[in-house]
Formats: C-alpha cells, sequence, structure tokens
C-alpha cells in the first residue's frame, strides 16, 4: 500500500468538508476520485498535500504519517501535488517553472537530466522553455503543470481536474499522457469531474458525495454501477472523439 | 549649467540611500502584501548600529557594514516571527495597524536611555572626507562610496533574485506561495530571508546616510522610512527596478526642489508625488496591475 488514508476529517471554519473519508491506493495504479462539484474531491488532495490540515485522522504514505505536515516537507518525501487550475508560476519562463519541480533536489545535474526526461515526454515544452508560462495555452499549462510535478520524480501524483477548461480534443491526449506517466512507474490519485473520463483511465475509483465516499470498486464496475450511470455519466455511450 | 549638474549629482546621493530602504518595502511587499511601516526604524537601528560599530569598537568599514546587514537582517527577520507572521490569515488590516504598532515600539524603546537614547548624536566620520572637483562640479568621496557600495548591493539583489535557486523560490511564494509549498519550497523560511534581505539593505542605507548626514537620533528613520516607501510606490510596489527608479525620481525631486525653489518645500512635493500617482497611477511607473488573490 502506497497510501493509506483513515477516517480524516476536514473543516472549511464550520463546515464539515470531509467526513470519515478512507482511501487507499497501491503503488503503480491510477486510482480515481470522483463527484459532483462541492462534494470535497479537491479538499481530499489538499489534505493529502498538507495545504489543509485534517482534524482527524491518519494519511499514511510509504509508512510515515502525512497528516499536521507542512506542504514542503510532504511534497519532499515524494508526494506531487497538481493543483486544480494548474498552478504554473505565469510570471517564469518554462524552464524556471520545471527548475522550481526540483527544488528539493540540492543536485543541478539530477535536476537538468529530470527536466530533459520532461521534454522528451512534452517536446511542446521543450521548445518554449524560454518563453513566460504565462504565454502558453491552457493545454500546454497543464502540460507544465504535470511536467514540473514530474521533474520531482515523485513516488505519487495527485492530478485536480486536468481536463478543465481544454477542449475535448486535448482532453483525449492529457489522459493519454496520464497514462503514460502511470505505465512508466509513477502512481496517480486523479480527481476528475469528467468522470467518463477518469473511470475509462483509472483501475479503481472511490465516489464522493457531500464529503463522504458513497461507493467505490474497479473502474469497470462503477462504470456499469446504475447509480453512477444516473448520477455522473449522464449519456454513456458517448465517448469523447479520439 | 554646473550648478543643475551638482544638485543633480547630490540627488544621486540621497536617491541611492532612499533606493536600499525602498528595495525592503518593495521586496516584502511583494513576497506578504504588507507595508512594513516599520522598515524605516530598521534603517535606524541600522545608522546605531554603525554608530556603535565605528565609536565603540572602533571597527574597519568594511566590517561596520558587515556588522549593521547582519543586526537589521536578524530584526527584520525577528519582526516577521514575532508580530506578522501570527497574522498572516487575519485581514490585511490587521497586520497594517500591527506594522504601525511596531515601528513606533522600535521609535520609542530604542529611545530609552538603556537602548540608544534619546537625543541626537554625532555620527563619526570613519574617514576623513576629500573633495575632487571636476569643471566646477565637486564630488566627495562619500558620494562615491555611496554610489558604489549601492550598486554593488543592487548588483547582489539582481542576482539572489533572478539568478539563484533561493531567489527562484522567492518569486515563486510571491506569485503563489500555496503552490510553492507544493514545490518543496519552505514558505516561511523563504518570507524569513526576504525580511532579512530588505533589512541587511536598509542596514547599509542607515550606514551610508549616517556618513552622509552625520547625525543620528532613534526618529530619523521616520522620514526617509516615508519617501522611501512612496518611492516604493511611485515606481510600482512589488517592483524591484521600480523601487530604484522610484528612488531616483524622489531623490531628484528633493534636491531640486531645494536647489531651485527653497527647502521647505521639499517635503510637501516628495508627499504631492505620493498622492498624485496613488490618484493617476496608483500601479506606479513599472507596477503591473494584478488581481488580488484571494
Amino acid at each position: 500500500m502506497l497510501l493509506s488514508i483513515e477516517n480524516i476529517n476536514v473543516y472549511y471554519g464550520r463546515l464539515h468538508a470531509l467526513r470519515d473519508v478512507s482511501l487507499q491506493v497501491d503503488r503503480g495504479e491510477i486510482v480515481s476520485l470522483i463527484g459532483a462539484n462541492g462534494a470535497g474531491k479537491s479538499t481530499a488532495l489538499k489534505a493529502i498535500s498538507g495545504v489543509l490540515r485534517p482534524r482527524s485522522g491518519t494519511i499514511n504514505h510509504e509508512g510515515r504519517d502525512l497528516a499536521g505536515l507542512p506542504p514542503h516537507k510532504i511534497a519532499r518525501m515524494g508526494v506531487a501535488h497538481v493543483p486544480e487550475g494548474r498552478g504554473v508560476f505565469a510570471n517564469m519562463t518554462v524552464r524556471e517553472n520545471l527548475l522550481l519541480g526540483a527544488y528539493a533536489r540540492r543536485s543541478r545535474r539530477e535536476a537538468e537530466e529530470s527536466i530533459e526526461k520532461v521534454f522528451t515526454l512534452f517536446p511542446r515544452l521543450s521548445e518554449r522553455s524560454a518563453q513566460l508560462a504565462g504565454t502558453l495555452s491552457g493545454g500546454e499549462q497543464q502540460m507544465l503543470a504535470i511536467g514540473r510535478a514530474l521533474v520531482a520524480r515523485p513516488s505519487l501524483m495527485l492530478l485536480d481536474e486536468p481536463s478543465m477548461g481544454l477542449s475535448p480534443l486535448l482532453v483525449g491526449e492529457i489522459f493519454n499522457l496520464i497514462g503514460e506517466i502511470n505505465r512508466e512507474g509513477t502512481t496517480i490519485l486523479l480527481v476528475e469531474q469528467n468522470a467518463y473520463m477518469a473511470l475509462s483511465i483509472a483501475h479503481r475509483g472511490y465516489v464522493l458525495e457531500a464529503g463522504g465516499i458513497v461507493l467505490s470498486g474497479l473502474s469497470a464496475d462503477l462504470r456499469k454501477d446504475p447509480r453512477v450511470q444516473a448520477a455522473y455519466l449522464g449519456d454513456v455511450g458517448t465517448p469523447p472523439p479520439e | 549649467m554646473e550648478y543643475f549638474v551638482q544638485q543633480v549629482i547630490n540627488g544621486l546621493q540621497i536617491g541611492f540611500v532612499y533606493a536600499l530602504v525602498a528595495l525592503g518595502y518593495t521586496l516584502v511587499y511583494g513576497i506578504v502584501r504588507l507595508i512594513n511601516f516599520a522598515h524605516g526604524d530598521v534603517f535606524m537601528v541600522g545608522a546605531f548600529i554603525g554608530l556603535y560599530a565605528i565609536e565603540r569598537h572602533h571597527l574597519p568599514i568594511s566590517a561596520v557594514f558587515l556588522a549593521a546587514v547582519g543586526g537589521c537582517a536578524l530584526l527584520a527577520m525577528a519582526m516577521e516571527r514575532v508580530a506578522y507572521r501570527p497574522l498572516r490569515e487575519a485581514p490585511r488590516i490587521a497586520s497594517l495597524i500591527t506594522a504601525i504598532g511596531m515601528s513606533l515600539f522600535l521609535e520609542y524603546f530604542t529611545a530609552l536611555h538603556q537602548v540608544f537614547g534619546p537625543d541626537y548624536y554625532s555620527f563619526p566620520r570613519p574617514f576623513a572626507v576629500t573633495t575632487w572637483e571636476v569643471r566646477g562640479i565637486t564630488l566627495t568621496n562619500i558620494q562615491a562610496i555611496i554610489f558604489v557600495v549601492t550598486l554593488l548591493c543592487l548588483g547582489l539583489l539582481q542576482f539572489v533574485v533572478y539568478r539563484t535557486r533561493t531567489g527562484r523560490a522567492m518569486r515563486a511564494v510571491s506569485y503563489d506561495y500555496v503552490t510553492a509549498g507544493l514545490m518543496g519550497v519552505n514558505v516561511n523560511l523563504v518570507i524569513s530571508l526576504t525580511f532579512a534581505l530588505g533589512g541587511a539593505l536598509a542596514g547599509v542605507g542607515g550606514v551610508l546616510y549616517g556618513i552622509a548626514y552625520p547625525q543620528v537620533n532613534t526618529f530619523m528613520g521616520v522620514m526617509p522610512g516615508l519617501k522611501a516607501f512612496t518611492a516604493a510606490v511611485l515606481g510600482g510596489i512589488g517592483s524591484i527596478p521600480g523601487a530604484v527608479l522610484g528612488a531616483l525620481i524622489m531623490g531628484q525631486s528633493e534636491t531640486l526642489t531645494a536647489a531651485y525653489l527653497s527647502s521647505t518645500y521639499r517635503d510637501g512635493i516628495a508627499f504631492l508625488i505620493l498622492i498624485a500617482v496613488l490618484v493617476w497611477k496608483p500601479t506606479g511607473i513599472l507596477g503591473t496591475a494584478r488581481t488580488e488573490k484571494v
């Protein structure tokens, strides 16, 4: 078990945002967390990466409890969080953004190697390495955000809404890349509103509703589940253009 | 014409000192969106450290600068840790009022007899003043030192902010501190270092000011602090080149007002500039409007 969350509770002030959430991610998996807007998907990722502090419960990653640690320590333990809205540093170049991804690596040479690897995965970033990140298109910014997380060579990548604001064509491209990154050995916990895409790529899934997990299982089973179909898949059978 | 050039040189002298102080306002604002009103008082502490280092300890001039740099960096870091960090998530007005309180505290606490004392003290000249004259224009070695030391500091700051890993982290925290944390950047440490950097520059400014205008008092930081703040706003607060540009403009406006109008108008015009900037171009000359983060 790479990541094991037991009964975490997270509050925004008095709002109980996550209720006794438990979930597991195995090494090598893509696990997807689906649910409606405001169900607490992003909150769960923020609790794992330390942006939010759970009031109770444990978050075990590679045998260590992350709950209560500051974000930079969690990041240095191999958890890379690609936040909703990408969070690229628009006032810095693509290369500087990638160097920040490698911030925890003291060795400049290792950082350069990781960046070169990301450039082979995303050749478009390589072409634009001297360009300010703010001038990239939405899809390129998403690639940069994912590439920046990869530079840290994380054991676990948390991806928050990678499809947000992208054209269906680009969404397909991004999801293909996510699959490729996973096949190369990175474990991924994926939060998506686009449940169809998420369940088509993930091995397993959890359904979050009003801060609590209501369903979980293999993606194939979830896709067939009538409750999931009714609530999240809508028109099943209209796959996005490939 | 000589008179005008002479005034411009004199304006550069004070403008460069303002630049060192203005940078502290702009660095801190850039990273935590706080106007640190106590920054002028850090500058004052720098001048007093310089005074003691020269008068009591007879340190060589480079050690005098180092002492002021170290002392002011520590003071600025302590201030952030004690007064501003606990209020980081509080409404902006809370830290602003705290900054004003911190400023008054430093002024009146250091005015105690057990600390620096309430009087005006003369700042010892660490070297004899020499004057060079070229075609009716004079340049003193004090001015030369101010120009050289300030330019060195500016170069060093530019290098740290744009060429080092720490500078990259500073810019990242300034842009979006939550995401910077996700990159493994220790946000608290970077904020601390930014305060230290601003304090260090103010320390250098304090010593230079003491050398150029050799009288110190615990309230001496108030006016230069406000002028440097005006300079930072004029140039575009948050912008490093803006702070320097604003400070140079302030220096010129001051000396030229004193030279061609009357020195009684000097401060009035300085603050008229502040009001004019806030009314017509609140983002300053080099500042960019940016949407405030929630």
